[in-house]
Parts: C-alpha cells; sequence; structure tokens
C-alpha cells in the first residue's frame, strides 16, 4: 500500500525528522522505527500500560493512541531527550536513588507522564502524584519506589527551578 | 534509597544499580528494538477455534498481497520435531507436545496455524488477515474435572503425579477430627510489560544463526533449538539483550522462536517477530489453575496427624517446556513449615482446550500455600483455637535442621538446610503489633467496619544446581569483565554479581561488565530461572574472584619484590598491608605484565580466572505474610490497608534489591489474589484478552508494604549464606488474603477459591451466615 504514503516532518526533541508514512502508522510506531528513537516502548498497544507516553506539546500522551500525522506541527519530547548531555534529569536520577525500575521497560513512560505532570502543575501533591501515577503500569516494582523517586523528584525539580533564595539574591542598592 | 559506602564490603550494601543508566535514557535494547537491515517481520495466524481440525488453510489471496515472501503451514515445516521439555524426558508425556504449527487439529484459540512472512510489520499483519482457515468444530473441554480423549489412545489426564511418605490410614484412623476442603486457584499469569520477541538472522559466512530477543535459559534453548533444527550446537547462538520482566514465562522455547531461527535460514533474510498484548495473553504461558480436595487428620491440640491431598491440574492444550515440575513442586512444597508425620498427595495432570500453562513466580508454591494455609485456618476454627497457634504447633522447630522430607521437587531432595520458622513469626508479629492491630480491627468491626487480618507462612526454594561456572578477567586498564552463563530478567542480575566479584577481589563493582546471556561467550549455562541466579552465579562468581585474586597477589609479590602476606587488594589495586605509602600496583597493570611475561601455570591473556561452583541440594528460604484488608460492603471490592512481608534471606547481597524483588512479587501474588484471572466462555473462547480485562494492579491497589529482611538462617550451602529473594514476595500473599477476607467477613472457611473478585466476594456474602456460631460454613467437617 505504498500508493498512500504521505510525506511528513515530526519535531522529536527540538530535532526535525522527515519521513513517509501511511495514515494509520502510530505516533510510537514512527518514533520508534522510522526515527530511530526507541526508548518509547510499547506494552499494549491499547492505551492502557503507558509504556509508550511521549509529550506532545508537552502533554503526555499515549504514542499507541495517536496516528504520527495528527503530530505534525507538535512539539513532541521523548525520553532520549530529558537528560542534558551527561546530566540526567532530575526525575531519571530520582528513579535511580530510588530503585524505582527493574526491568526499566515501564521507566520512560512513568518518567515521562511525570514529566508532563510536573511541569504543568509543579505543586502536585502526594495524593495527585499517586493518582496520576496510577494512569501507567508497572510489573516488577510493586509501585512503591516509583512514588518515592516521583516525590523526590518532583521536589528537586521544583528546587532547580525556583528563582534563587533571598538570601543569595544580592540587591544593588537603591540608586 | 540506594548508597555506597567504599570503607565496608560491598557485599550486603544497597548500591545503586549498574542496570539503570541506560534505562532512564530510553538505550535499553529490548527486543522489539533490535532490527536488522533488509529484515522479514513474521506474524502467525492463531486459531480462532477452542478445538477442531483443520479443514483448509487458503493462502492464495496472501501471496498476492504486497510485500508478502511466503507463508507457511505445517506442510511447509514438515521436518521439525514438536517442542519438547526442557530437562528430563518425560515419556509419558510425549504425545502432548506442541507442534510448532498446527499439525491438523487445533486446541486452543490462539495455536498458531500459519506464519506469514513480508517486508513490513503492518503488511505481514494486513496479510495474515487474509488466510483463510476453515475449521470443523469439536466440543472443547473447558475444566479439569473431567477427562476425555485427547489423540486416540490418549488421555486428556496425561499423568497423574504422586509422592507421599508415613502411614496415612494411621494418621486419619487416629484424628481427633477430619478438616475436608475443597479449593481452587485460577488462572493467572507472569503478563510482563514486554511482550515476547525473536529476531533471527542467519550469518551465511559462518552458517550461524543468531536468536536475538533469548531470555531466562538461553543455552537450554540453543541445545533445544539445534536438535529441532537438526544443526551443530556450533552453529546458533543465542543473545539476550534487556528483557522486561521475566516472571517464569519468558524465555521458555516457544513456537515463535522456532519458526523465525528456521525463516531466516530458509528465506534467506533476518526475520523479526514482535507479540502484541492479545497475542501474548492468548498464546504465552498461563499459569496457576488448580482444584485440590485436600484432607487433615488432626489430634485435640491442633497438630496435624496427616495431609491428603487430590488435585487436578489444569494445563491446557499442550504439555510445553517444563513438562511436569508444576505438579512435582505443587506435591514436594505443599507440606511447608510444617511436621506433618504423614502425607499423600496426587496430582491429576490434565489437558483442556485452553492456553497453555507452565510456571509463574513460585510455580506450585502460590497454589499449595494458598492451600495449605487455607488449612490451617479450618483446622484452628474447627478445634476453636487461634490460627497463630495452630501454626506454632505445627511448625519444624531449628533444632530439627536440616530438616529432611521424604519429597523430592524439582528432581532434588527436599531437605530444608537451615530455618528458625518459629522465630521468623515472632518477629513478623512483633514488628506489626499483633495484639494491638486484633484490638484495632475488633473495635473497628464493632464500629461497623468490614476489617480482617489474615497470615500465611511458607518455605521457599531456591539455588537449583547442579553447577555454573564464570569467567573472570581483568584487562589492561583495569576494567573487569565477568562472563557467566546466566541470565537477567531485569531484576539486577548484573549489580549482584558485579557486588560479589568486587567484595571479593577488592575493586570498586562499577568498573566490572557483567555479560550473560551470551552463548557464544561461555559454553554453558543455566540461565535464570528457578530463584538461583543469586545463589549458583553468585557462588561461581566468588569463587572465580578467590582465584583471580591469589594469582593477583602472587604475581604482585614477584613485581614488588614484596612478602606475599603482606600483600592485599583495595580499590583494584594490590597494596602492602601496613604501609601506606609503599609502592603497590593495579590490577591493569598485572593484567599487562602477566601477559608479557606468561608462566607455564597462568592461562593465556593477563589476569583472568574461571570459577565453578557446585551444589547437591536446593535451599530454603522463608516467609511469613500478614495482610490487614478492608472490604467495602457495598462494592465488594477488598482494600489492602497494610501488608507486612517478613523473609529470611539468609544474607542479602543487595537489601534494596531484595526488598524491591519482594515488594514486586507482593503486586503479583495480590494480583492474583483479588483481579487477575484468565476466563474463558464455555465454548472456549478466551475473554482477557486485553489490560482491560486482564486486570494488573496499578498503584491504587498496592498499599505500603512493610518488609521485615532478616538473615537468621544463612544457608550452609554456599560459602556467602545466600538464599534466593525472587519468589518470596509472591508466596503468601493469596493465603494471606484469603485469611484477612474471611476474617472481615467474619465467615471462616469462606474464601475457598482465588481470585477473591467482587463478583465471586458478592456471592460468598450473600451466602455468609450472619451467626458466628455458624462460622463453619464451607468446611464439612467428621469427628472420629
Ligand atoms: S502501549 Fe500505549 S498505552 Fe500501552
Ligand atoms: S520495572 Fe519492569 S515493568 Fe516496571
Amino acid at each position: 500500500m505504498s500508493e498512500s504514503l504521505v510525506d511528513i516532518s515530526l519535531t522529536i526533541n527540538e530535532t526535525e525528522y522527515r519521513v513517509s508514512v501511511e495514515p494509520r502508522y502510530t505516533l510510537a510506531d514512527v518514533i520508534r522505527h522510522q526515527c530511530g528513537l526507541t526508548g518509547t516502548h510499547l506494552g499494549c498497544e491499547h492505551g492502557v500500560c503507558g509504556t509508550c507516553n511521549v509529550l506532545v506539546d508537552g502533554e503526555p500522551v499515549r504514542a499507541c493512541l495517536m496516528f504520527a500525522i495528527q503530530a505534525q506541527g507538535a512539539k513532541i519530547r521523548t525520553v532520549e531527550g530529558l537528560s542534558q548531555g551527561d546530566t540526567l534529569h532530575a526525575l531519571q536520577q530520582a528513579f535511580m536513588d530510588h530503585h524505582a525500575l527493574q526491568c526499566g521497560f515501564c521507566t520512560p513512560g512513568f518518567l515521562m507522564l511525570l514529566t508532563g505532570a510536573l511541569e504543568t502543575n509543579p505543586d502536585l501533591t502526594d495524593a495527585e502524584l499517586r493518582d496520576v501515577l496510577s494512569s501507567n503500569l508497572c510489573r516488577c516494582t510493586g509501585y512503591q519506589n516509583i512514588i518515592l523517586a516521583a516525590r523526590a523528584g518532583a521536589d528537586r525539580m521544583k528546587q532547580l527551578t525556583s528563582p534563587m533564595p533571598e538570601t543569595a539574591t544580592l540587591r544593588p542598592a537603591d540608586a | 534509597m540506594a548508597k555506597f559506602d567504599p570503607d565496608v564490603s560491598v557485599i550486603g550494601q544497597s548500591v545503586a544499580r549498574l542496570e539503570d543508566p541506560p534505562l532512564v535514557r530510553g538505550q535499553g535494547r529490548f527486543a522489539a528494538d533490535v532490527s536488522f537491515p533488509g529484515q522479514l517481520h513474521m506474524r502467525i495466524v492463531r486459531s480462532s477455534m477452542p478445538h477442531g481440525r483443520i479443514v483448509s488453510i487458503d493462502t492464495t489471496a496472501t501471496l498476492q498481497m504486497p510485500g508478502v515472501v511466503a507463508v507457511w503451514t505445517v506442510a511447509d515445516i514438515a521436518d521439525i520435531p514438536p517442542i519438547g521439555f526442557r530437562d528430563t524426558r518425560v515419556e509419558q508425556l510425549e504425545p502432548y507436545r506442541q507442534p510448532v504449527l498446527a499439525d491438523g487439529v487445533v486446541r486452543y484459540v490462539g495455536e498458531p496455524v500459519a506464519a506469514v512472512f513480508a517486508d513490513d510489520a503492518y503488511r505481514a499483519e494486513d496479510a495474515a488477515d487474509a488466510v483463510i482457515v476453515e475449521f470443523e468444530e469439536w466440543p472443547s473441554i473447558m475444566t479439569a474435572d473431567v477427562t476425555a480423549e485427547f489423540s486416540p489412545g490418549h488421555s486428556t489426564e496425561a499423568m497423574v503425579v504422586k509422592q507421599g511418605y508415613g502411614d496415612i490410614e494411621a494418621a486419619f484412623g487416629a484424628a481427633y477430627a477430619v478438616v475436608e476442603l475443597d479449593l481452587s486457584v485460577g488462572r493467572h499469569s507472569g503478563v510482563p510489560l514486554e511482550t515476547r520477541g525473536a529476531i533471527a538472522r542467519h550469518d551465511a559466512v559462518n552458517d550461524i544463526i543468531e536468536l536475538h530477543g533469548a531470555a531466562k535459559v538461553p543455552h537450554r534453548n540453543r541445545e533445544q533449538l539445534a536438535r529441532m533444527l537438526d544443526r551443530p550446537l556450533s552453529s546458533i547462538h543465542l543473545f539476550e539483550g534487556h528483557v522486561g520482566g521475566g516472571f517464569g514465562v519468558r524465555g521458555e522455547l516457544y513456537p515463535e522462536d522456532v519458526l523465525v531461527c528456521l525463516a531466516s535460514l530458509r528465506l534467506g533474510q533476518p526475520v523479526k517477530w514482535i507479540e502484541d498484548r492479545r497475542e501474548h495473553l492468548i498464546a504465552t504461558n498461563h499459569s496457576r489453575q488448580q482444584r485440590h480436595r485436600i484432607k487433615a487428620a488432626v489430634d485435640r491440640g491442633g497438630q496435624i496427624l496427616g495431609l491428603d491431598d487430590v488435585f487436578f491440574h489444569d494445563q491446557g492444550a499442550y504439555v510445553r517446556t517444563h513438562g511436569a515440575r508444576v505438579l512435582e513442586m505443587v506435591s514436594g512444597m505443599l507440606p511447608g513449615p510444617y511436621r506433618i508425620p504423614a502425607y499423600r498427595i496426587a496430582g491429576h495432570y490434565r489437558l483442556t482446550n485452553k492456553t497453555p500453562c507452565a510456571t509463574y513466580r513460585s510455580p506450585g508454591r502460590y497454589e499449595g500455600t494458598f492451600v495449605r494455609e487455607r488449612m490451617m485456618d479450618a483446622v484452628a476454627s474447627r478445634l476453636g483455637l487461634d490460627r497463630v497457634e495452630v501454626r506454632r504447633r505445627n511448625l519444624i522447630s531449628q533444632s530439627e535442621m536440616p530438616y529432611e522430607r521424604d519429597l523430592q521437587a524439582l528432581g532434588d531432595d527436599v531437605i530444608y538446610d537451615s530455618g528458625d520458622y518459629a522465630g521468623l513469626l515472632d518477629r513478623a508479629l512483633d514488628r506489626i503489633g499483633w495484639p494491638a492491630l486484633l484490638r484495632q480491627v475488633e473495635q473497628r468491626r464493632h464500629n461497623g467496619e468490614l476489617v480482617g487480618l489474615g497470615l500465611s507462612m511458607f518455605v521457599e526454594k531456591s539455588g537449583l544446581g547442579p553447577k555454573d561456572g564464570v569467567f573472570i578477567s581483568v584487562d589492561p586498564q583495569g576494567d573487569i569483565e565477568v562472563v557467566t552463563g546466566g541470565a537477567s530478567l531485569g531484576q539486577g542480575f548484573e549489580t549482584v554479581i558485579a557486588q560479589i566479584c568486587a567484595g571479593t577481589l577488592g575493586c570498586d563493582y562499577r568498573r566490572i561488565r557483567v555479560i550473560h546471556g551470551q552463548t557464544n561467550r561461555i559454553a554453558n549455562g543455566i540461565g535464570a530461572h528457578a530463584t538461583r541466579a543469586t545463589v549458583m552465579t553468585g557462588s561461581a562468581t566468588q569463587v572465580a574472584a578467590w582465584k583471580l585474586r591469589d594469582r593477583a597477589l602472587d604475581a604482585a609479590a614477584e613485581l614488588l619484590q614484596a612478602d606475599r602476606a603482606d600483600l592485599t587488594i583495595a580499590d583494584g589495586e594490590v597494596r602492602h598491608k601496613n604501609q601506606r605509602l609503599s609502592p603497590c600496583v593495579a590490577l591493569g597493570d598485572i593484567s599487562a605484565w602477566i601477559s608479557a611475561h606468561p608462566s607455564g601455570t597462568d592461562a593465556p591473556g593477563g589476569l583472568n580466572a574461571e570459577g565453578w561452583f557446585h551444589t547437591e541440594h536446593m535451599n530454603y528460604p522463608y516467609g511469613v505474610h500478614i495482610a490487614l484488608v478492608k472490604v467495602d460492603p457495598s462494592t465488594f471490592a477488598v482494600k489492602v490497608e497494610r501488608y507486612l512481608i517478613a523473609y529470611d534471606v539468609g544474607r542479602a547481597v543487595n537489601p534494596m534489591m531484595v526488598e524491591g524483588q519482594l515488594v514486586g512479587g507482593l503486586a503479583q501474588g495480590l494480583g492474583g489474589a483479588l483481579f487477575e484471572e484468565f476466563l474463558y466462555d464455555d465454548r472456549g473462547e478466551p475473554l482477557s484478552v486485553t489490560f482491560a480485562d486482564y486486570l494488573i494492579p496499578t498503584l491504587h491497589e498496592i498499599p505500603a508494604v512493610e518488609v521485615l529482611l532478616t538473615e537468621d538462617a544463612p544457608s550452609p550451602k554456599n560459602p556467602l549464606g545466600i538464599k534466593g529473594a525472587g519468589e518470596g514476595g509472591v508466596n503468601g500473599a493469596g493465603a494471606a488474603i484469603a485469611s484477612a477476607i474471611d476474617d472481615a467477613i467474619q465467615c471462616s472457611g469462606a474464601v475457598t477459591a482465588l481470585p477473591v473478585t467482587p463478583a465471586r466476594l458478592m456471592v460468598l456474602m450473600a451466602a455468609a451466615p450472619k451467626n458466628p456460631a455458624a462460622k463453619d460454613r464451607s468446611l464439612s467437617v467428621a469427628d472420629h
């Protein structure tokens, strides 16, 4: 059915990818196979598990439920875009520190889910965090350490983005 | 939380995992991430019929579809035998093996009937949909309560597994009371988040088939594949990448593994197959489903005199790679931590028209513990005794260790190596504050809440032998490579092995690379199953590291012109023990020096050593689970409010990871106790084919789990004293939850089947007598 191929361009982690897709190709498949970003995983392909979560214009999205052509013009972010070179994202570090992964298959999905949720609302309470996290599945950890990591990562993200504390802010004397 | 103190031995520390950095960055290499240029995609056409004859398979339309290269049915692979048993050949079971593609008859919905190969995964799926299979429907058998004909001359009862000891008739003759129960465990399974995948390519230059996406037992599967494809062993290699959870089901040899290997050879192109979730739920091994009819003979004080169990194992459509192992484990391990002077068990191994079964985490023990612990509760209830007290009276005491049962499990005599069961029970009750909790529960009940406490005790097993070997080498830069025949299913194998190697040798665990699951790197290996990796591969690592340490010290003594006895190894350097400033030499330099100055005794290639560990018997960790649950009388949902796992691992190499294993296992155990079940309609159509039907617990269903990890009974069977931790979180969960629900609804013996779904609980509660005097509804009791 190659006659139905459509040329599209996707912006993923600030890089532009020009790909030819059939309209039925899911965003997840195109990200994985045509853009080569295999950190986005597929655990169910029916929207339940969340291993395929990516951010589309800042919102966590199940990439298995979206067609690639629908994502044209949007800013897509995947797990590969989280770290800044050698510096891991606060959530990545927190997941390692708190042993929030075993097999790691679910991890990219949880990281993107949390990134989206916390960038939208940095002040999520524990109960709200639990609610957010319950939309993804993990079969290995029993979730306990994922909650701890999410809390620690959220706190660290806030620290990193909050303005310098008062004492460190030197204001020039009124002049 | 992970932390590392370089001043104390790394063995026993909760250090951060070596596995994590690529995984959090999205750089993992799971099966679906493996691709080769020019690869074909395979799609399996599966039976839509639970039981029937294949009248015809029409592939004409399919072959004309774009991108399609080939379509295979059984006729195309007539030379390939059915999939055999991994360990022992059991002649009696051979007629029940699964053919790679259905051979004229289909026996479950999901059975592979044809394989389509195309240049693209979407096209392969389209093409598979166009294959037309015509069936003649036969009646299907959907329960193990009955038997029928499997094939001419063979009953659906493939065998009966029997074990026992003691004078069972005398025990029942002397009983003060006999308690009988009829108990069932539902059909659940591992259901890892990563589905299966297999990618094969044929290296024509060397005539080697490479199978990627392997897991669990790569070396054993290699042997099997070589036999099935009738090729020399050296012409097949298996490669394990990241594995998204194993839990027993992943990494067994399945029809699809055989097909991709064969297709890569015959079609001359790499072939990739990735299972989708529906396929996973109907094609990958199921597990657990059993019905037990058990009787206990007890004396007036609640001592069990004899246990007599007949059980029916619903195997599904074929006997897969495990043969009868689950039944052997049920029968060999069911007595658990209790003395039980006389015992008789008969397991009826019966085929039905469902997905075939094999092992799932704590195979045979989750089931057996549910049955045995239900019985302990029933005995207590019958005699009006306290649940804890009845257990205590029957426990094997520490002074009786090692305790030999006249039973076998996994072909090994069951000899409990060490354990203080009563001690762990006390510590568990103490930790959770049992007396206070009983009072709280009483108070809340008084206020109208349906809350209850449950407990279970169990013995696990780990460290299945007979042997495992590793090869350690130091490169000139001082990095260390440990080549193992082990396998990693995401449980932190690399970190554990690196910790043992580093702690024994005296170096930083982060400079160690652990190789696993690559058959081209080491000739032998028995992979990761039966909670054996830490014990067997870990012990072999220790043996090799000791040897390597010796060699390094010998060489350094010569290099430094020092007395060997004055030298030690720390931070990857050989140093003088006392004089801090004296010259030292790095392990990497020693390795380079040995390479340049080989002596007759050194293996080639610098500083290296091979180590083997042998063991005759398994070891037996043990645990206690305690659950506090609350039943919602309007929705019939069960909320687990508190949960304690007390578990003795002998010695924990990395306590953080052991706890992780226990909590993760518990989540699966709770799933099986409350939510997870593969259901079928009467005709044999599977009803649990998505994550919306097969309900894996989410974070909302898992309580904050308390873990009491003890190291009171190190195993005498290996120098580190370790016992495995992979299965202790799941084992007792079904039993503890059942006990707690009984307590919550104040009806002893109410729960006779798992999972206790809201629908089941509604029925139970409707039938439960409000009158506490008539508590023993489900127990049929006969006094003697
Ligand atoms: S793969 Fe997209 S939600 Fe499961
Ligand atoms: S770590 Fe394996 S699924 Fe979450």
